[in-house]
């Protein structure tokens, strides 16, 4: 799907400093080699299956079916994974990858804290340093994913500059890398930032639409009308999408955060609100001022909470492949809770923007139709924040 | 040779980074007319971005303070176009891609022409990715500058033979700001260099001291300081200028 200059259409590029450009070009070389290496692949397979839990299971949510009362839904459980999330799926890869090249020390960015966790996670399994950046706004809003990478050895830095939250801990990360690169991978994570991350990281990713199509054949013997998954940078939006861009049956739909809405300031929406430009290391869709200024961008999910796309996300909205629409914080929050309690799964606020979405058209749909919706994370870590946005101050 | 040679026809050459608008547009045409007047033979003039991913915690506030300030690339245009009534020696921008990528590169290519730039440095634009500037660019008389890096090793060459105005050596590893010492062997990346292009070329990032920016211009054609100006402008704010000036005097005598 990339080109050979790391390309989707016109977005992805490696827009970066001259000092990472020799890192950026070693790390596609091991990649190319090690993602056709049986050995790396057998560990890796081994790693998904017996560490993190894989396959994540395709659950038949039939009280969410019957209550909407249009499309069957399934839930892809990548909440039920190992550290509770999609990042691990990237993070064992990239880890593993990283082993390989002769490094001994992952840096990452988070925003939520689910990266960030499972680098940390990677890193105390595979007996590497770590250090994670991490706005500071969003050590305060996921105080409990700070401890979390403390406890498995992680150092977490707050990142004060800009807004304090994810672009500036991804800026803040890419500076680190800058300065320490020898023994030092960028765990990026997220299909974002200079080629061949996002190639990566999709490629790690791609196992949830995999395992997707297999299942789903299992169960009702054909492909889904639609995927629905939450986006960001795109991560486990492009996880749940790739295996079925080459089915033009399949409806593939990304649900970004619009915030208090795509008309107001607060917004992280980026096909709704961006345009194109060239920003951590990508040209893609980013939302910025007329000047080129990256915008403040805010949403309740730290994890959504990013001012730009991924390129092959902007790439598959430019040729019309896959959709994406805004979903608020108020229908994130009421999704959440509904799917809390007609299924009895706490999602996180960041795949709720999925289901918000799901909850939409699901009815406007046929019995016989089925939705697939990416359930990327596990909604632990944002109860504290969901009880705040309903005016209940509580303790973790 | 385009203007930016002039830079180096005056012994080694000093090139000052100064932060457009920091503390605000006013004090920055002093700071260069101050900075011009006792020495400095090429200005990098920095329009502010929101995410400098290249900049240290000294460039970064600056660009925040700039951007604060009501900064814009429109009013730096104008900014250029005020000093060129009476500043003559090269000055080209430092900025990011994004900001000349959303201007529009043509029509910043124009008004660099217009008002009176001589190149474009962008920190974030390496060799891959150049085509999208430097043709536009260069169609209107403007130099994209180029930057090498103590990681470029076999890059360097490559780099070089297309360098235009003068080649940036990156000193270490890291982003800019004030570094206390500078390991990286130089000597070898200026070599080869020399061997690959005609332009001049000069080191920056971590230099502050008249010492250390006298070895630096030793071993190449010049030196390029930005983090420890910016912080005299961080410190002086609009009483910055009379200090730049002093500043200059001493790095310009220890590098002739």
């Amino acid at each position: 799907m990339t080109n050979a200059n790391g390309r989707f259409g016109i977005h992805g590029g490696q827009y970066i400093p001259e000092t990472l450009m020799n890192a950026v070009i070693e790390l596609e070389g091991a990649y190319l080699h090690y993602k056709e290496d049986p050995e790396f692949n057998r560990e890796l397979s081994e790693l998904f299956n017996e560490y993190a839990g894989r396959p994540s299971r395709l659950y038949f949510a039939k009280k969410m079916t019957e209550d909407l009362g249009g499309a069957k839904i399934y839930l892809k459980r990548e909440d039920l994974n190992h550290t509770g999330a999609h990042k691990i799926n990237n993070v064992l890869g990239q880890a593993l990858l990283a082993k390989k090249m002769g490094k001994t020390r992952l840096i990452a960015e988070t925003g939520a804290g689910q990266h960030g966790v499972a680098t940390a996670t990677a890193a105390a399994l595979m007996g590497m340093e770590c250090v994670v950046f991490m706005g500071e706004e969003d050590t305060i809003r996921q105080a409990l994913n700070v401890y979390r990478m403390r406890l498995l050895g992680a150092e977490v830095i707050p990142v004060k500059t800009g807004t304090a939250t994810l672009k500036d801990a991804v800026s803040e990360a890419m500076r680190e890398w800058t300065s320490r690169i020898e023994d030092t991978h960028y765990c990026l994570g997220s299909v974002m930032g200079p080629h061949p991350f996002p190639t990566i990281v999709r490629d790690f990713q791609a196992v949830i639409s995999k395992e997707i199509k297999v299942q789903i054949l299992e169960k009702e013997g054909r492909l889904p009308d639609a995927v629905l998954a939450c986006v960001g940078g795109g991560s486990n939006a492009i996880g749940s999408f790739y295996h079925f861009i080459d089915e033009p049956g399949v409806r593939l739909i990304g649900c970004e955060a619009a915030g208090r809405g795509v008309d107001t300031f607060e917004t992280a929406a980026t096909i709704a609100t961006g345009r194109l430009g060239i920003f951590h290391g990508m040209k893609s869709y980013f939302c910025q001022d007329e000047y080129g200024q990256i915008a403040p961008v805010y949403s309740i999910s730290a994890g959504l909470d990013y001012p730009g796309i991924g390129p092959e996300h902007a790439w598959l909205h430019d040729t019309g492949r896959a959709e994406y629409v805004p979903v608020t914080d108020d229908e994130a929050v009421n999704a959440f809770e509904y799917l809390a309690r007609t299924e009895g799964i706490i999602p996180a606020i960041e795949s709720a923007h999925a289901l918000a979405h799901a909850m939409k058209i699901a009815p406007q749909m046929g019995r016989e139709k089925i939705l697939v919706i990416t359930v990327s994370g596990r909604g632990d870590k944002d109860c504290a924040a969901i009880a705040r946005y309903r005016g209940e101050d509580i303790h973790e | 040779m385009s203007r930016i040679g002039k830079a180096f026809e005056n012994g080694k050459a000093f090139i000052v980074f100064i932060t457009c608008g920091d503390p605000d547009l006013e004090t920055t045409a002093a700071a260069v007319r101050a900075a011009a007047a006792n020495g400095a033979d090429l200005i990098e003039l920095g329009i502010p971005f929101s995410d400098p991913t290249a900049e240290g915690p000294v460039i970064q506030s600056a660009n925040v303070r700039a951007l604060k300030g009501g900064v814009t690339t429109d009013k730096v245009f104008e900014l250029v176009r005020e000093l060129r009534r009476d500043v003559e020696i090269p000055l080209v921008f430092m900025t990011y891609a994004n900001v000349v990528f959303s201007y529009g590169t043509e029509r910043f290519a124009a008004r660099c022409r217009e008002t009176g730039i001589d190149g474009v440095i962008l920190p974030d634009v390496p060799f891959e990715e150049k085509e999208d500037f430097q043709p536009v660019l260069n169609r209107y008389g403007v130099d994209l500058v180029s930057l090498v890096a103590p990681t470029s090793e076999n890059r360097i060459a490559m780099i070089a033979q297309q360098a235009q105005g003068f080649l940036y050596i990156v000193s270490s590893l890291g982003v800019t700001g004030v570094r206390t010492e500078i390991r990286t062997d130089l000597g070898a990346i200026v070599e080869v260099v020399r061997q690959n292009t005609g332009i001049p070329c000069a080191v920056g990032f971590g230099i502050s001291t008249p010492g250390q920016a006298a070895k630096m211009a030793a071993i190449s054609d010049g030196a390029i300081i930005g983090s420890a100006v910016v912080k005299i402008l961080e410190q002086y704010g609009k009483e910055a200028p009379e200090r730049i000036a002093e500043y200059v005097r001493q790095i310009k005598a220890a590098i002739r």
